[in-house]
């Protein structure tokens, strides 16, 4: 077995187990939900639309927005609740990924019971009001086991979907087996992610074999053989939840990190030198860049490095730039004063947003700044990151140098450096410590008027561990010691195609190099 | 003398602008068998829904032993009156001795008691008894119409609705169920209502036969009395049968 499958291998019992919770646990709450709703929609149909209409919608949301959604809605809930109650609670991870796939869940359950009460013989029903059944003996004597094949096939597709659309709460910080997709992905590494989809594959089929067990059970009143699929699936849960009961303590200190390399190789470091000085450390990967510094702003994260200018526009809603010192001092006082957390200090290198052209095509065109961009632009096509035309840093330049690209397009990182180098796009959103700008003969142009924010990576720290004599021991010693050439090394080890290292090997070689460890 | 089984005492519906009963009054006898027979749409089926409370008359009351419909819980009246109708209404999940059982299980009784009682109706209804394991999807028409009526007769009730029992099914079947039916009905003592579009049927099987037309009893007796009757929709629907029973002497001679 190559070591990549097999270190994939040794991840999958803490995966597939919460997987597995966060589905069946989906799953349960939108069979109690969705069933009364049924009943209801068959005995009314006066709410029988707006049930089965408010079902359908939800289904067109796409499911990694609606993901998304749940983590600021929860935010301001707990917050309220905080101060109700005096009670708060995680709007990071379980909560929201439940909650998300609960109403994901219910369309094929609500739509299909309504269908399967509603087709029972009117005939059948006459006789059961005959024989003296109140309302009640009627839905569960007559109707809902007539209806349970009907019934059955719905929560058979609504446990595919389900388990399918698990895989994308990695994002909201819900460990699942989209870890290896998400991080094979941003790692170009196809191995993770053709691991993590056959395992979610594989565990969705098996699920629906067995509650197809149970839906043919109840159809051919087969007693046994219902028995067989229900004692299947528990067994399955309880198995799949062992490595849960090592697995759910909670860490100590849980680190964040985003959804790139470099974050990935800094939360490693991270974490290892807070183990060296015996702490215990948790990751919460692939987070995205608002919900990072919330997260640590309300002390469900420990510690994550951010980039000063993303801080600087997306935080403290700040267009101006008054030059590299002076945003990362006043960073430190504003985030210290507005939500106590404390910038613990630069690493020592910069992961600024550049714009980066294929050499032999900048030098044809004779493009070596943004001004001279600006003046080709009308026939270019420019590709951004997902998140960067929405960003203020788009903006920013935008009005500095008054673009008119042909086109724009956005690409996942990996595929936007595919475009780049294959010719798709003329110019990309890049960031200065990625290693592939040189490994792949690409140039950054030059910002002669200062619109793009300095981008230092800054270690950030969460308002309830500023005192925490242990965590700042363990992470005084980065600051200032990461110079970018190391940074964009190790990102490339990672990124690169051939003779790729995990994360976590890469931030070993890196402490090594910088006599860190 | 007691109450009657049944009595209707001026009993009106209405649904929009279609009267389907129009201020009825009608009294049965324990032991009575009466049929109602009438048209599509004449409100023969309104009338016999609304002995066991499946309507409920705008004006007017309707007393079952004395109590009022209107005052006793829809649910526990029905447990008190067997119920047979065209389309049979089995459960398909359950099996034929679950079927017959199911007042009796509703009421209470305990595994034992309802076996026994599933066992006896089997018997009555002239069903073998390894039937009652089967489910109701391995029976013939008129198997399953004897399972109806041993699932309405399981909770001994004293009243009998049928609306159009043996309507499905093939002339022996129809035939031979009804005369075993009518014998039924005297051993147990039973008040039987029988909403029928069949004339002959009316007359071979009821002791009293009410005619209703435009939600109104038009003509109310013995068969007899009815075959003397003057009224011409009472003709009219006597003329069918009589028809039928002449034509069949002629060309059967008298042996008939």
């Amino acid at each position: 077995m190559s070591p990549q499958v097999e270190a994939a291998f040794a991840r999958l019992p803490e995966y597939l187990a919460w997987h597995v919770l966060l589905s069946a646990s989906a799953l349960g709450l939108g069979l109690l939900i969705s069933l009364p709703l049924a009943v209801a929609a068959s005995r009314n149909r006066h709410i029988r639309w707006p049930v089965l209409a408010g079902a359908s919608l939800i289904q067109t949301i796409p499911s990694l927005a609606l993901l998304a959604l749940f983590f600021p809605l929860l935010l301001v809930i707990s917050a309220a609740s905080e101060d109700l109650i005096g009670y708060g609670f995680s709007a990071l991870g379980f909560l929201p990924a439940l909650l998300a796939l609960t109403l994901y869940s219910m369309l094929p359950i609500v739509r299909n019971g309504t269908t399967g009460i509603l087709s029972v013989d009117p005939a059948i029903i006459q006789a059961a009001e005959g024989v003296g059944m109140t309302p009640r003996q009627r839905l569960f004597q007559v109707e809902l086991p007539l209806a349970a094949p009907v019934i059955m096939a719905g929560v058979r597709t609504a446990a595919v979907w389900t388990i399918g659309a698990a895989t994308l709460s990695t994002p909201v910080g819900q460990t699942s087996l989209g870890n290896y997709i998400f991080s094979g992905l941003q790692t170009e590494n196809w191995v993770l992610v053709l691991f993590g989809c056959g395992a979610s594959a594989l565990l969705a089929m098996v699920t629906d074999q067995l509650l197809g067990l149970i839906e043919a059970g109840a159809a051919k009143r087969d007693i046994r053989r219902a028995g067989i699929g229900a004692a299947g699936i528990l067994i399955g849960i309880i198995v799949a939840l062992t490595p849960l009961i090592s697995f759910g303590k909670p860490a100590s200190y849980v680190v964040g990190a985003k959804n790139f390399s470099e974050q990935y190789i800094l939360a490693e470091m991270i974490a290892e030198r807070i183990e060296d000085l015996g702490g215990e450390a948790r990751m919460k990967e692939d987070l995205g860049s608002a919900i990072a510094y919330r997260a640590l702003a309300s002390g469900e994260l420990d510690v994550y490095v951010d980039y000063s200018g993303t801080l600087w526009a997306n935080v403290l809603n700040r267009e101006d730039n008054p030059g590299r010192e002076a945003v990362l001092e006043e960073l430190t006082r504003e985030l210290a004063e507005r939500d106590g957390v404390l910038v613990l200090g630069s690493l020592g290198f910069e992961n600024a947003y550049a714009l980066a052209m294929r050499q032999d095509r900048a030098t044809a065109l004779g493009i070596e700044s943004l001004d001279d961009l600006a003046r080709r632009s009308g026939g270019l096509t420019m590709g951004g990151d997902l998140e960067f035309f929405a960003r203020p840093e788009w903006t920013a330049i935008n009005e500095a140098y008054g673009f008119d690209f042909r086109a724009r397009r956005s690409y996942q990182p990996t595929f936007m450096f595919r475009a780049v180098t294959s010719g798709d796009v003329d110019v990309i959103s890049a960031f200065s410590s990625d290693g592939r700008i040189a490994a792949d003969d690409l140039v950054t142009l030059t910002d002669p008027r200062q619109a793009l924010p300095p981008y230092d990576a800054v270690v950030l720290i969460a308002p309830d561990r500023v005192n925490d004599a242990r965590l700042l021991a363990a992470l005084r010693p980065l600051i200032g010691a990461i110079s970018v050439e190391a940074m964009r090394d190790a990102n490339y080890s990672v990124d690169r195609d051939v003779d790729k290292l995990r994360p976590v090997e890469a931030a070993r070689s890196l402490s090594q190099k910088l006599g860190l460890d | 003398m007691s109450d009657p089984r049944i009595a209707l005492e001026r009993v009106t519906k209405t649904y929009g602008a279609h009267q389907a009963l129009a201020d009825v009054s009608l009294e049965i006898a324990a032991g009575e068998f009466v049929a109602l027979v009438g048209a599509s749409g004449s409100g023969k089926t309104t009338l016999l829904k609304t002995i066991n409370g499946l309507i409920r008359p705008d004006s007017g009351q309707v007393r079952i032993e004395g109590e009022a419909v209107g005052d006793l819980t829809p649910h526990l009246l029905r447990r008190r009156i067997g119920y047979v109708f065209q389309e049979v209404g089995l459960f398909p999940h359950l099996t034929v001795a679950e079927n017959i059982a199911i007042t009796p299980k509703l009421l209470g009784w305990d595994r034992a008691r309802r076996a026994a009682r599933a066992a006896e109706l089997l018997d009555l209804v002239a069903l073998p008894q390894e039937m009652g394991g089967r489910f109701p999807a391995a029976l013939s028409g008129g198997q399953q119409q004897r399972v109806g009526v041993a699932r309405a007769l399981a909770a001994e009730p004293h009243i009998v609705l049928m609306d159009e029992p043996f309507g499905a099914l093939d002339p022996l079947t129809r035939d031979a169920l009804g005369d075993d039916y009518r014998a039924l009905h005297e051993r147990l003592n039973l008040s039987t209502v029988m909403v029928t579009h069949d004339m002959t049927e009316a007359l071979l099987l009821a002791d009293r036969i009410v005619v209703v037309a435009n939600g109104q009893l038009i003509a109310v007796g013995t068969p007899q009395t009815l075959a003397a009757s003057t009224e011409p929709e009472v003709a009219a629907l006597l003329a069918a049968p009589r028809r039928q029973a002449e034509r069949l002497r002629a060309r059967l001679g008298e042996t008939v």
